[in-house]
């Protein structure tokens, strides 16, 4: 199995974008809604990701 | 005089049994899903517990060991091992292959760790979701 290494931010995304999708997945009725579901889900994770990194950037001095 | 007609009653959602549903869900991300004929929804929570498993692996995150103590310590633990318990044969084909990464310092060992727990975690939403379709609360 080969090593892998990533950043914060890559490994970050990559849990927001396999997490929205199942959440995506599970919820909502019609397809339109999940895919939207997901976006959404997605975006938020990304919103809080590059919030939370500045506030660490900017808390840290 | 005839009598008012009467509403029909609603009928109820067909259901069927529940435990080869979730148990193949549990055993094979996703399976749950197939077993109710949607392959679609069944592929991707199974592309993505896959992927994620699969990462944390190449991350060389570490398998959680149930261990009691203080309520922290019973809380990581057992609840990280359920995590990793609950993606199925993924979980136990690493076991029987061999895997055993002891949990290292570094933020690429964290993550795969988390990865590993965060894949059986979706898949717990999977199976629960298929669980709701399959006694009709959901469609």
């Amino acid at each position: 199995m080969p090593k892998m290494n990533l950043t914060h931010f890559e490994a970050s995304v990559l849990f927001a974008l396999f997490s929205s999708v199942v959440l995506g997945v599970i919820t909502k009725r019609t397809d339109s809604e999940r895919l939207r579901y997901g976006l959404r889900c997605f975006a938020y994770f990304v919103a809080a990701l590059v919030g939370l990194g500045w506030l660490m950037h900017l808390g840290h001095g | 005089m005839p009598s008012p007609p009467t509403k029909p009653e609603a009928q109820p959602q067909p259901t069927r049994s529940w435990y080869p549903i979730v148990g193949l869900g549990w055993l094979i991300p996703g399976g749950g899903y197939f077993l109710l004929k949607r392959p679609g929804r069944g592929a991707l929570v199974l592309a993505s517990v896959l992927s994620m498993f699969l990462l944390g692996l190449m991350m060389r995150g570490a398998m959680f060991q149930p261990q009691t103590g203080d309520i922290l310590t019973t809380v990581i633990y057992v609840g990280g091992f359920i995590g990793d318990l609950a993606s199925g044969l993924l979980y136990l084909l690493t076991i029987w292959l061999g895997y055993n990464q002891p949990d290292m310092a570094g933020h690429v060992h964290d993550y795969g760790t988390k990865f590993l727990v965060a894949a059986g975690l979706l898949n717990i939403l999977g199976m629960v979701d298929a669980y709701e379709i399959a006694i009709g609360k959901k469609d």
